[in-house]
């Protein structure tokens, strides 16, 4: 495998990171009042967005969509302000107005999350298409759902993308459902990478859940956009293990579908295999707990103690 | 008298007109199988009494979703359709702006489109601008639409079911929070007219014109101030067009004085066009200036303390009435 230790490692790390920072949520979003509006968590597909991440550079620019704090952590977000922002606190990195729902980060060119599904395929065009028209040596990556899928925006981002080439990556976050419809109630192809067929670019489906293969399909969807070959779209296979938020019971969720991608986790399923190669000891990874553990504290801790913004600061930031 | 959230009554009026009628059905995204298994949610146990062949779940797209509004419409159904957030209808407007509102103009008269498109608004869920903006104005301001907005759980039954039965496209927006607050519901059958304001509390020094969420904010205000002798009359406009200029200028002639309040942003706001109106035909009722109370000049922020200095509230109303007495 030509993938270094260490980007096996970060690898393990951010999806590490990610699953704790999501877990305090869980916890957080049952206290009343704590945490405005939604919460939406990305339990069990951290492969997607840490595998992605770790194949692009910083410079390189991801647009995501309500299921972000895995992208955006992954891409190298700082965390107090991603959960003060979170908290709607005034030390957020979107001082309140967002919450969780739009964190904009454009500090690690994570410039936008639109919750509007299927908003952020064009955007990721708008993106891409300025890399290009700048010459530079950098990438777009798009992260949307199967849901998203069935939005015209996508259909039409995706063609002008091929069209005009542009060094930019669509990854379908395919976990099976799309708020209380599964898969197969919203589309009728199994495996949403047949649609690049239909705009000439390539389309591959990969194990969501294997971080290694997302990385490696997203490492060389990137040389190819920085080949000026154009778009390429990859479909990651993962499964939503809780509801679509946290107030969202599951009832139409078979249990046991549940359990069984429970027992897929990519998280273990990295860990062991690193162990296995060699290339990690229990002891690091006792280590990357503790020190998730500690950063994600820090940043509750940061996020308690801020304050709100005032009220007049609505009024601020609207125009330039 | 039953007791029901808007929500509910919405779910009954859904649920007679289906009966009474086989042409009526349902589409949207999860109105059959919801991520919300509370009744208190519209469409909740409406695939259980009817059937998928009725109750359409559809994948996430609002342009097919309003579009199957206006061909099956066109083909003699009565398609009632939801758009999960008002500022989804973005995603749905050409079919509805481009299509909905003129295709009967553009047929000389000759096609009809009895459609709904259901969406819920209003801020207070904490969720940010992307999932509360009121977009009112944009479809008030389309000919060939009707708008709804209700304020009550009454209302919204039985204006549904009149939307239901018009033969032209209506756009009813349903008050999220309004959703929670159980209201008085008539149990006979009844329909409520669009195109009718209601004095929902009648008073002599001031006129209050709203709609929708803002109803309980101007009785919250008109509670207050008659606490020190100032009688506020409210007129509930329920729908927007057709406008019910009538009931506003009767009001008016009678206080000489108005104030009107709404959740959406000012600029543009219809507030404006309610404003226009009577300074056209009732400005020689008005003993002073009028005033908006509205929701100010941004998008809906998240945080608590930013949304709740968005939402206008009872004291600015009684605040905005005390300038102009
Ligand atoms: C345009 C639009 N329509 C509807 C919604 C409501 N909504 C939020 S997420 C979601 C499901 C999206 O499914 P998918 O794209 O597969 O992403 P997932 O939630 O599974 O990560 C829906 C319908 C929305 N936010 N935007």
């Amino acid at each position: 495998m030509k993938i270094s230790a260490e980007k096996q490692k970060e690898m393990l790390w951010t999806m590490l990171l990610s699953r704790r920072f999501e877990d305090e949520l869980v916890e957080l979003c049952k206290v009343e009042g704590k945490i405005p509006g939604m919460t939406i968590l990305s339990t069990g597909q951290e492969a997607v967005g840490s595998g992605a991440c770790a194949a692009l550079e910083p410079e390189d620019v991801i647009i995501t969509n309500h299921r972000s704090h895995n992208h955006l952590l992954a891409k190298g977000a700082e965390p107090n302000a991603l959960m003060a922002e979170i908290y709607c606190k005034r030390t957020g990195c979107n001082k309140g107005k967002s919450g969780t729902l739009h964190l904009a980060v454009p500090e690690v060119n994570a410039p936008c999350t639109s919750t509007v599904v299927g908003a952020g395929p064009p955007i990721a065009v708008g993106q891409a298409f300025a890399q290009q028209y700048k010459g530079e040596q950098r990438v777009t990556a798009c992260f949307f759902g199967d849901g998203a899928a069935a939005e015209g925006s996508v259909h039409e981002a995706m063609n002008l993308a091929a069209l005009w080439r542009l060094p930019l990556i669509f990854i379908c976050e395919n976990n099976v459902y799309a708020g209380a419809q599964r898969h197969e109630e919203h589309t009728p192809v199994p495996n949403l990478a047949v649609r690049a067929a239909a705009y000439a670019m390539p389309g591959e489906t990969v194990d969501g859940n294997d971080v290694l293969a997302v990385y490696l399909a997203v490492q060389e969807a990137r040389e190819r956009a920085l080949a000026g070959e154009g778009p390429s779209l990859v479909e990651c296979k993962t499964y939503r293990c809780r509801g679509h938020g946290e107030t969202d019971p599951q009832h139409y969720q078979p249990r046991e579908e549940i359990c069984s991608w429970l027992e897929k986790c990519p998280i273990p399923r990295l860990r062991d295999d690193l162990i296995a190669r060699g290339v990690l000891t229990a002891a690091d990874y006792q280590e990357m707990e503790g020190r998730a553990e500690s950063i994600v504290m820090e940043a509750v801790r940061f996020a308690e103690e801020s304050p709100y913004p005032d009220p007049e600061e609505a009024l601020e930031d609207v125009l330039a | 008298m039953q007791k029901l959230g808007m929500g509910q009554a919405v779910n009954q009026a859904l649920r007679e007109e289906m009966h009474r009628d086989p042409n009526v059905f349902l589409a949207g995204e999860g109105v059959g199988v919801s991520i919300h298994l509370n009744p208190m949610f519209p469409t909740h146990g409406l695939l259980e009494e009817f059937g998928p062949g009725r109750i359409k779940d559809t994948p996430v797209s609002e342009a097919a979703i309003a579009g199957l509004a206006v061909g099956a419409a066109e083909a003699g159904l009565r398609p009632v359709v939801e758009i999960m957030f008002n500022p989804f209808f973005t995603l749905a407007s050409d079919m509805i702006v481009n299509h909905a509102a003129k295709l009967r103009y553009l047929s000389g008269g000759k096609s009809a489109f009895p459609l709904v498109v259901r969406m819920k608004s209003g801020a207070g869920i904490g969720a940010g601008c992307q999932h509360s903006h009121n977009l009112e104005a944009w479809v008030a301001h389309c000919p060939g639409l009707k708008v709804v907005m209700p304020a009550t759980s009454a209302d919204a039954k039985g204006l549904l079911k009149s939307a239901i039965r018009d033969d032209n496209p209506v756009i009813f927006i349903e008050h999220m929070g309004l959703y929670f607050a159980p209201m008085p519901v008539p149990v006979d059958e009844y329909t409520t007219p669009i195109g009718q304001a209601e004095v929902k509390r009648p008073g002599t020094d001031v006129t209050v014109v709203t709609w929708s969420g803002m109803l309980g904010v101007a009785m919250a205000a008109a509670e207050k101030l008659a606490q020190e002798d100032v009688q506020v009359e409210i007129v509930d406009l329920r729908t927007l067009v057709p406008l019910d200029k009538e009931t506003i200028l009767a009001s008016v002639a009678k206080t000489g004085r108005l104030v009107i309040l709404h959740e959406a942003t000012r600029t543009g706001g219809f507030g404006g066009e309610v404003a226009a109106v009577v300074m056209e035909e009732g400005f020689h009722h008005l003993k002073a200036p009028l005033r908006r109370v509205t929701g100010p000049d941004i998008p809906v922020p998240a945080s608590p303390p930013l949304e709740r200095f968005y939402i206008p509230g009872d004291e600015q109303l009684v605040a905005a009435i005390k300038e102009i007495l």
